[in-house]
């Protein structure tokens, strides 16, 4: 019977174990899980040298490392490793995320999303940058303002970026057309130009519309472009107005009559590109990277055939949504005199400059659009200037994540029945975002 | 010793009863030893398993504050204590969504994806499972070469395998290719439930094949030829011979891809993507409140999703007796364990007869 | 009935030469019929099983720009997507061996605890059996993605586990993790193979001598092969292929495994899901372990007809 007394004897060691790390999971509550650092900032020490690790998705071109390791030669004192995190967005963000919980020393510069700011900045992620440091003259307006909160700097521009359209130049040559400024003027072009060319393969127009975070971009333009807002300069949603309605309702109504190809519900960034490099497609919004590939690579059938014109409009002008990554400087980073350094350098005009060149990513210096070996190398920086200065930001929100899928709901929603042949009701499901959006943006 | 695995085995079956006072004359101190034995199991399961639940469990009676500060813009951040709330609030309904089952509160929606998605991918990969087990364990030659392969399936680690499948389904993809027809697959359309359904079944199918066919083998071949010399047609080999015998592998094999099944996340989540509400299981719901670092619903979602886990498992042992479990007194194993020995036994009088 | 349980060892020798010899006389013509059924459903799996693997291993032969491309044979042949998994900065190579010391020791260890823990369950009567069985299936029911922020927390030692070894970017960092994952199944499976092979025989070997232990090693486990070695199929698998976990634990690039340094492959811009690459990092990671598994079971197949000969 030894083994009965020896069983109680576990099981009581058990109880008590167990009961130890209640104890220890419950310990936690009184101390807060931490992540935000509370509004009264304490004073942050913008002095502290020393290494920090750069969080950043793999750069493919090669160019980080190198310029890492320029930045490391001239400081001796603070080397900066790059800490590569996923290809997806979304891992990224959950990586930072969940490293600032644990209070990782290590973690200093982190590149982050424009529409990251908010969130970050509120829940204490990333520290405010001292102003009197970070000046902000020379900047694209619209970059900086996209690295704000509250009247803050939260992170020091680094790229920017812009929607542009991509058109067939040859065919828009051949059929005397100027590159559409509306809807409605593109919408005539490829009636031409497709009963001209009698391809039941090529189709008018696309963008991003699979449901994700390009749809909330494409979506937004569509809205401001047709003279509604998503949220109001008020900072409050206001999309419930015919306006907005237009907008997706052009959307819906060009998935039916089959002006934009169905299969563009399904399509990210790279779809399209392939599908404009294959020739399918006269009109094509995408970012400004696609230009370079467009250009060189093998399976491209559009090699110096075609050209980008700013986004057209759909009752009024063109607007495009903001893109970009900024760095900003980790909250717990021990090291944060090397994070300012390192920020400093990846924005300065050199590296921007160089980082351009290596990736065709737009630099958020104004003054680089005119520089003449980036405008030699990417003609399309001029127009590319423009629609990032006329860029409007997507929502501002700290629960950004909740945003973005309510207007990914309401918006896919209607340009699915659109690419289903059925007749959207854009202003049903507008007026369903409203009510969503309020209770999410106060 | 060849013929010693067959005969005890059979009446091992016939006589279940008969061992349990042999071991215990046989050895004294089984508790001690058994505790020593389960020892290291138990320990990682409680710094693994244990501590994290205990944890989420108290994190589901929490919510984080996340009011926004209208002057700074901060976040107070910390947790307040909420009691049940995060469970009350499944039945609120404050979050209707639109998926396969109409407009209804995401969470009911997740779960009534991850119950359909369990069961249909379950159905095929038993018998796709059964079926591959059946044929490899007749042939012999070759049977290295295939049993190989259809671990290719397998294999393909699943953020892999779903890019794969995405790739497949694309909208100008090969499949569509091959049916002549554009389906949206990757449109969070009726299609995108089905496209999980193949791209799981197709993964998973070999793994209930692997383990039924481990134990097909230890089925002892004279039972079979005693059978056949008896004029069993092979049907009735299969009913009366083969899955009495294979049941408690197989019942091993389902279960764990049930509870496997009804935890999907990547899969659905790779290829298809975030937030498409007809193929979101409770998983992904799950993850999605937490990157959203609403860590209280998240793990209160993970807790309701256990316990549906765990009736799920309870019930598929109290039916089918996975007699596995053993003789831990419930009154349900010993029906099990008689109906394997009823099964075996005309194995044994086949035998006995070829005499 | 409990006569038998004494083997008639003499009498089924011959029985089941007898039963073997009249099988093969009365079967020859359906023999036929039968083996051509089964090579057509050896071929129809292997066909179930192969073709989008070949979609797979096409799409990784591709020229990197045609990512999405429908041929069924690629043209031209590139193998420019393997070149660029091994491309210096993906540090692929360094992260295989990763997987495999993961891999390798996670299962051996869940073979060693699981064998023993199933031994007990198996063969040892005691109090509370039902219950550990249904705890250790608690594991697989708890989702995983929810268990990874306490478990950050907890090796990375921040509180309340500051008691707690710092163990991010350690190879225990997963192996302990990937222990949890896959003993529950260990446990139950090899619970049911052990249950299936009958007590007599160790009980014959103890008569003789043996130790129940030095029994159970020498009669049952070499019974058992093929549940053990599925079992270890399985869990090898299923620590290969594992990535989240991997992704949160082992940050460091000199630590991370084959499933991450995969995720981490970029196209030529951030935009760019590198499909090609992907694609041929997925033929490389699968293929080993398909020839491993197929130069195994030979080892097994001969061991378990050879044990069961003597």
């Amino acid at each position: 019977m030894r083994f009965v007394r020896s069983g109680r004897r576990a099981a009581v060691a058990a109880v008590s174990l167990s009961a130890l790390l209640l104890a220890a999971a419950c310990g936690s509550s009184s101390s807060g899980t931490g992540s935000g650092t509370g509004s009264s900032a304490p004073a942050v020490d913008f002095t502290k040298q020393g290494d920090i690790e750069l969080w950043n998705g793999k750069d493919v071109s090669g160019n980080l490392p190198k310029l890492i390791a320029q930045f490391n030669s001239q400081h001796p004192n603070g080397q900066v490793k790059f800490h590569e995190l996923p290809d997806s967005a979304d891992q990224q963000r959950q990586q930072m995320i969940q490293n600032t919980q644990i209070k990782n020393p290590a973690m200093g510069v982190i590149s982050m999303d424009v529409v990251w700011t908010s969130e970050f900045a509120a829940k204490g992620y990333v520290v405010p940058l001292p102003t009197d440091q970070f000046p902000t003259t020379g900047f694209l307006q619209s970059a900086v303002a996209g690295a704000t909160y509250f009247n803050k700097l939260y992170a020091y521009p680094s790229t920017s970026d812009g929607g542009l359209l991509y058109y067939r130049k040859d065919l828009l040559d051949k059929y005397n057309l100027k590159p559409p400024t509306t809807f409605d003027e593109m919408k005539a072009a490829c009636d031409t130009i497709r009963k001209g060319e009698n391809d039941s393969k090529l189709g008018c127009f696309a963008g991003q519309y699979n449901k994700y975070e390009g749809l909330t971009v494409n979506f937004d333009e569509a809205v401001h472009s047709a003279g509604g807002v998503t949220v109001g300069d008020d900072g409050k949603p206001n999309v419930a107005t015919p306006e907005a309605a237009k907008g997706l309702q052009t959307l819906a109504d060009w998935f039916k009559n089959g002006d934009i190809p169905k299969a563009a519900i399904t399509w990210q960034e790279e779809n399209g590109r392939q599908a404009f490099e294959a020739g399918q497609l006269i009109f094509h919004r995408n970012w400004g990277y696609v230009y370079n590939l467009a250009q060189t690579d093998k399976a491209s059938v559009v090699k110096g055939k075609f050209d980008v014109a700013p986004l057209p409009g759909i009752t009024g002008p063109g607007v495009s949504s903001l893109g970009g990554h900024n760095f900003a400087i980790a909250a717990n980073a021990e090291n944060k005199g090397t994070a300012v350094d390192f920020l400093k350098f990846m924005s300065s005009e050199e590296v921007q400059k160089s980082n351009t060149l290596a990736t065709s990513a737009s630099p958020t210096l104004e003054k680089l659009y005119t520089d003449s070996d980036l405008v030699k190398k990417f003609p399309f920086m001029p127009t590319q200037l423009k629609s990032i200065q006329g860029a409007v930001p997507r929502p501002k929100a700290v629960e950004y994540g909740d945003v973005t899928l309510a207007i990914q709901d309401a918006a896919y929603g209607a340009l699915q029945a659109g690419a289903n042949g059925q007749t959207a009701d854009a202003t049903a499901a507008l007026q369903g975002l409203q009510t969503k959006l309020q209770t999410l943006i106060k | 010793m060849a013929t010693a695995t067959a005969e005890p085995r059979s009446a091992a079956a016939v006589a279940p009863d008969g061992h349990k006072h042999k071991k215990n004359a046989l050895s004294d101190g089984q508790g001690r030893l058994a505790w020593i034995l389960l020892a290291p199991t138990l320990l990682v399961i409680l710094v693994v398993a244990g501590i994290p639940v205990i944890m989420s469990i108290r994190e589901s009676f929490f919510q984080t504050n996340d009011g926004v500060d209208p002057v700074t813009g901060m976040v107070a951040g910390g947790e307040k204590f909420v009691g049940l709330g995060n469970f009350t609030a499944i039945f609120a309904g404050q979050n209707p969504v639109t998926g396969s089952w109409g407009t209804i509160d995401r969470f009911w929606n997740a779960f009534w994806n991850t119950t359909a998605i369990t069961v249909v991918c379950i159905i095929l990969e038993t018998i796709l499972g059964v079926a591959m087990a059946l044929i490899m364990a007749k042939a012999f030659k070759g049977r290295g070469i295939v049993r190989a392969g259809i671990l290719v399936p397998w294999a393909i680690p699943t953020i892999v395998s779903a890019l794969m499948w995405k790739l497949i389904f694309d909208a100008d993809g090969i499949m569509n290719r091959v049916l002549g027809n554009q389906v949206l697959w990757l449109a969070d359309t009726g299609a995108s439930f089905w496209a999980i359904v193949i791209a799981d079944t197709w993964k998973t199918a070999p793994f209930i094949g692997l383990l039924t066919l481990a134990g097909l083998q230890t089925i002892p071949a004279e039972v079979y030829e005693a059978a056949k010399v008896d004029g069993a047609t092979t049907w009735q080999q299969f009913v009366r011979i083969t899955l009495p015998l294979v049941r408690p592998t197989l019942v091993v094999a389902v279960l764990f891809r049930t509870l496997d099944t009804l935890r999907m996340f990547d899969l659905p989540y790779g290829m298809i993507g975030a937030g498409k509400y007809r193929v979101e299981t409770l998983s992904i719901f799950s993850y999605l409140e937490a990157t959203q670092t609403r860590y209280g619903p998240a793990a209160a979602y993970a807790i309701v999703l256990f316990i549906y886990v765990l009736l799920v498992a309870f019930v598929f042992v109290k039916l089918l007796g996975a007699d596995v479990i053993g003789d831990t007194g419930m009154p349900k194993k010993k029906k099990g364990k008689k109906k394997a020995g009823d099964a075996a036994a005309p194995g044994l009088e086949m035998v006995g007869g070829a005499h | 009935m409990a006569t038998t349980t004494t083997p008639p060892t003499e009498h089924s020798h011959l029985s089941s030469a007898e039963v073997a010899e009249l099988a093969r006389e009365k079967r020859s013509p359906k023999a036929l019929v039968g083996m051509i059924a089964s090579y057509v459903g050896m071929a129809l799996i292997v066909l179930y099983c192969i073709i989008p693997f070949y979609w797979m291993i096409v799409s990784s032969l591709r020229d990197p720009s045609q990512g999405r491309s429908t041929q069924f044979i690629p043209d031209p042949v590139s193998i420019a997507n393997f070149k660029g998994v091994f491309s210096g900065q993906n540090n692929f190579g360094r992260s295989l061996i990763n997987s495999l010391i993961v891999s390798g020791a996670t299962t051996i260890l869940t073979l060693l605890f699981g064998i023993v823990a199933a031994y007990a369950l198996a063969r040892l009567t005691f109090k509370g059996k039902g219950l550990v069985l249904w705890v250790i299936m608690a594991c697989s029911m708890f989702p995983v993605i929810i268990l990874i922020p306490p478990l950050l927390k907890m090796f990375s030692s921040t509180e309340p586990f500051q008691w707690f070894p710092r163990w991010v970017d350690t190879y225990q960092a997963v192996i302990v993790p990937y222990l949890s994952f896959g003993l529950p199944l260990a446990v139950w499976n090899l619970t049911a193979f052990f249950k299936q092979l009958p007590v007599e025989l160790e009980q014959a070997a103890m008569v003789d001598g043996c130790t129940p232990g030095v029994a159970f090693r020498k009669v049952i486990l070499p019974l058992a092969a093929p549940g053990v070695f599925t079992t270890a199929i399985i869990v090898f698998i299923g620590a290969w292929n594992e990535y989240l976990i991997a992704l949160t634990f082992l940050q460091a690039a000199d630590r991370q495994t084959a499933t991450v340094a995969i995720s981490k492959f970029t196209g030529t811009t951030g935009f760019d899901t590198p499909y090609g690459t992907i694609m041929a990092a997925g033929v490389i990671v699968t293929v080993p372990l398909l020839v491993a598994v197929l130069l195994f079971q030979r080892r097994i197949v001969a061991g378990l007809t050879a044990g069961g000969v003597k």
